[in-house]
């Protein structure tokens, strides 16, 4: 099948990538840019795990299409610390056992980000509804609420 | 305070901890929150194919014929298997059900059954190839129900099946002709007629449970590689890599020694990784390519090709006297488990009314065959869907003698020393304490909200033990390796850690658990039934005194003294008494550095089959609010209590009870297989299959009740299973007493409850 010629920024990288017109920007950064650090759970736009920014908004890399990243600026899990310092939320998520399996983490950071950044100070209610596309089978959602509610506060200087 | 380095005999109420009991961060977090952790879908191996799988599009049929012709003949394709492709074992053995669950031999069991897959350079040719393999079926008829596969003119599944344990008297079962019931087993004690004779009340209903997936987000992946010798590598998310290697050595048929299963980070498993799917048809596909050939399913192959748990019909009945007292108690249980047995139904008559002391229970259960996925196992299996029901008749009997709720239960709970109805013999236990701890919780003693109901249900699980291998080594630089052949679900690397740091007195940082390969350790049981926690405990604090022992011999040659005259205090070796002279103490870290001048390498190895495991208990209590208008039932508040024996690493154990619970809110409210009369499932998807979501529930209390273990040498229970046991039917009192009709059918869905309030306004 004839491969489509794009570039985008990953994390601030410039990447080339030569992707099948079919083929998700998901299956894009995971199979051809090996960042796999944005993992697939359902690949139908359900459940979250592949959530990623681009150009600002909060996506599910499953939805998109690679060549619809064709210059666009995407943010994914591998660039949420900077070098060794992590960014509050995942410090947060490690100090309260925000996670167990850790399959749904990355999504769920991504999306708690772009949360944030939008409104450093959610409710817990807030944060709830924000997340609910992102789906957790393990942790029953309690401990990683509080951790977004923690990192928010001290993001806030709170 | 010091302990003797012989002392190997367990638990000391009286022992000062200093690491177990905190909260450490787990090690595997930090790859985990930086998207570095690499699961098996992330693995990339050189010149590695993609494998896809071909599915049957009915829920049964005969397979005619299969010509592969086309798609080997597509650019690209480097393999394809059919059953022609994996030795012929006999059907109905363990190892030829297996295999034909693997892959179809003669007939397909169920829609989304595989019975081809092909491995080509991209998935886009793979799934291209799949499209041009030809197979021919003759449809039969197909029967999903349980109770419907239950009666003499149903289709009838495997001609060959005749019920184990069939009894003259039974009409739902005969052997002397085909049937789909697997088989008929009886469980009891006393005489249930004498004690419903003594009953001043009795209870009695019906109730059905629908299956649930275990629904981890991590879909099933393996890497498969072959060499030209011939040994096999198998990279993938599993619970049980051993079980895999042995079970893959039958169905392939080749040495245990030649396959090698490494497992990778695991996204959830909740029971479902237990059992392999695509791994021998990974393995074939590589062995017949040459190349290494990874296999990852998409949500659609988890639900249609992966086990749910059983769905179940039962009939319970319980009598008591006016003072509260259980005269006696019955049940009849129908478990479903897919086109061949492995339901582990056994579990549920075993565990359901097991926290009371009855004297006279009688239970007949009934597993069956259907054109379903095989079920698998998932928490607490097969006991949750009858304790649905078992905690709604004890919830009716109370309100009936006009008893609290939780004193009913408190009057025929379980004591140390109860013995059970499967001749288990407790030891100490704490289903007692827990139902106080719920009684005086301010949950409990709050008043219910306006406009909610409440409701509670107790639920128990046996955890367990098992054959558990693992090894301890000490580097030079006095830090710690431990190598674990079981998996690691949730957590417990750490918590195994800091069990060994407790011990070597270092800190818990200075200990790193590995996941180790087949080859590595000798046989570990699955990681499941919550046994893997305490199991390990058991093994890796024998490996530490192991080590302790044989580094306290060092430091007596160092300082040429007797080994009696070294003790080990707070993780230094000293001299025992001012006796033995006066010598600097010397830490780990001394000894292990001194490896080249005294007896080499300081390792340990432990291979246990562990005993002593001490059951779980626990209560939960929960606030709902149901809306008359659309039927939705919103979660208001919930506790969660449970014996842990002794939180080894408190927040992982209160994750263990929030995460049970929310599992069993989906499965109460939401979760279920829906079939159309086509066989096929209608809500393979997240969407259509609704799992709780974070706006869907409330903040989980959690209340960990601690009555140690004697038999683990920190006191601790398995705690992963009992969480999710009594939540249906907490719910189910709740709503019950919400809207004044309570349900018996899950899940209790808006569509469900509209029914029930419609039918209440229609008496009324």
């Amino acid at each position: 099948m004839k491969k489509h010629h794009i570039t985008l920024s990953v994390n601030g990288d410039d990447y080339d990538a030569l992707v099948e017109p079919q083929q998700t920007l998901l299956d894009t950064l995971r199979d051809t840019l090996m960042l796999t650090g944005t993992k697939e759970g359902c690949a139908t736009g359900d459940c979250g795990a592949c959530s990623v920014i681009v150009d600002g908004t909060l996506q599910c890399a499953c939805l998109m299409l690679g060549v619809e990243a064709n210059g666009a600026k995407v943010e994914t899990i591998e660039g949420m610390a900077k070098g060794e310092k992590l960014h509050p939320l995942q410090k947060a998520i490690l100090e309260h056992n925000g996670l167990q399996c850790g399959i749904c983490t990355p999504g769920v950071l991504m999306a708690a980000k772009a949360l944030l950044e939008r409104n450093p100070d959610p409710t817990e209610t807030e944060t709830r509804f924000w997340l609910a596309g992102n789906l957790c089978r393990c942790t029953g959602y309690d401990k990683l609420i509080k951790s977004v509610l923690v990192a928010a506060k001290e993001m806030r200087g709170a | 305070m010091a302990h003797d380095i012989l002392d190997n005999s367990g638990f000391s109420a009286d022992r000062k901890l200093k690491i177990v009991g905190t909260n450490p961060i787990k090690h595997d977090g930090w790859d985990k929150v930086t998207g570095a952790a690499k699961f098996s879908s992330d693995i990339v191996l050189p010149g590695m194919l993609v494998g896809k799988v071909l599915r049957s599009p009915h829920a049964h049929a005969v397979i005619k014929s299969i010509d592969t012709s086309a798609a080997e003949k597509l650019s690209g394709v480097k393999a394809v298997v059919t059953r022609a492709d994996f030795p012929e074992i006999k059907e109905g053995t363990p190892y030829g059900d297996m295999t034909r669950m693997v892959i179809a031999r003669e007939k397909v069991y169920h829609e989304g059954h595989p019975v081809a897959a092909v491995a080509a350079t991209s998935e886009s040719i793979a799934k291209r190839a799949l499209k041009l393999i030809k197979v021919e079926y003759e449809v039969l008829p197909h029967v999903i129900d349980p109770v419907e596969a239950m009666k003499p003119d149903a289709p009838v599944l495997h001609a060959y099946m005749r019920t184990k344990g069939a009894k003259p008297g039974d009409a739902k079962v005969w052997a002397d002709k085909a049937s789909n019931v697997v088989e008929r087993y009886e469980l009891g004690v006393g005489d249930v007629a004498k004690g419903f004779a003594e009953a001043e009340f009795v209870v009695e209903h019906v109730y059905d449970t629908k299956p649930m997936h275990q629904g981890y987000i991590e879909p099933q992946s393996c890497v498969a590689t072959a060499s030209e010798e011939g040994e096999v590598e198998l990279w993938c998310c599993t619970q049980a890599p051993f079980v895999y290697r042995d079970r893959l050595s039958e169905i392939l048929k080749m040495d245990s020694s030649k396959i090698k299963v490494q497992q990778s980070e695991l996204g959830g498993g909740f029971g479902g990784k237990t059992a392999f799917y695509a791994e021998p048809i990974a393995i074939q596909l590589a062995r017949k390519a040459r190349r290494p050939v990874k296999i990852t399913f998409t949500r659609s192959e988890v639900f249609r090709g992966t086990g749910p748990v059983s769905g179940t019909q039962s009939r319970i009945k319980i009598g008591c006297r006016k003072d509260g007292t259980i005269t006696a108690a019955e049940a009849e249980l129908v478990f479903q488990t897919g086109p061949y047995s492995g339901s582990a139904f056994t579990n549920a008559p075993q565990a359901m009314f097991t926290r009371y002391d009855l004297p006279n229970v009688k239970t007949v259960s009934y597993e069956v065959v259907s054109n379903r996925p095989k079920v698998a196992s998932f928490r607490a299996p097969c006991v949750p869907q009858v304790v649905f029901g078992v905690e709604d008749v004890m919830s009716e009997l109370a309100t009936k003698i006009g008893m609290d709720q939780i004193e009913f239960r408190l009057k025929n709970a379980m004591a140390d020393g109860a013995t059970t109805i499967y001749a288990e013999k407790f030891g100490k236990i704490g289903f007692i304490e827990t139902l106080e701890a719920a009684k005086n919780c301010e949950h409990y003693k709050s008043p219910v909200p306006k406009g909610c109901g409440r409701g509670i249900s107790t639920g128990f699980w046996f955890n367990r033990g098992g054959e558990t291998s693992s090894s301890l080594q000490v580097a030079p630089d006095g830090s710690v390796t431990i190598t674990l052949g079981t998996a690691d679900v949730a957590g417990s690397r750490i918590s195994i850690s800091m069990m060994v740091a407790e011990e070597l007195g270092i800190p818990v940082d200075k200990v790193r658990a590995v996941l180790a390969d087949t080859h590595q350790l000798g046989f570990n049981r699955v990681t499941a039934g919550s046994r893997t926690t305490f199991s390990q405990g058991v093994v890796l604090v024998d490996c530490s005194r192991k080590v302790i022992k044989e580094m306290a011999g060092r430091a007596a040659r160092i300082w040429k003294v007797p080994e009696e005259g070294v003790m080990f205090e707070d993780g230094m070796f000293r001299p025992a008494s001012t006796n033995v002279g006066e010598f600097k103490p010397l830490s780990i870290a001394d000894i292990a550095k001194q490896t080249t001048n005294t007896e080499g390498a300081i390792a340990a190895r432990s291979d246990m089959n562990v005993t002593g495991a001490g059951p779980g208990f626990g209560c939960h209590i929960v606030d709902v609010k149901v809306d008359e208008e659309t039927g939705f039932t919103e979660i208001v508040r919930y506790t969660v209590v449970e014996d842990a024996g002794k939180a080894i690493h408190p927040l992982q154990v209160e994750g263990q009870f929030q995460g049970g619970a929310v599992q069993g809110i989906g499965w109460a409210l939401n979760e279920e297989y829906i079939f159309g009369t086509d066989g096929k499932m209608q809500n393979p998807g997240f969407l259509d299959y609704r799992m709780p979501v974070a706006s869907d529930v409330p903040n989980i209390d959690t209340i960990i009740v601690e009555v140690p273990n004697p038999k683990h040498p920190y006191g601790l229970r398995g705690v992963g299973e009992v969480p999710v046991v009594p939540t249906m039917a907490a719910i189910a009192n709740a709503i019950g007493n919400c809207i004044g009709i309570r349900p018996r059918s899950l899940p209790m869905s808006p569509p469900r409850l509209l029914k029930l309030l419609k039918e209440k306004k229609g008496k009324a």
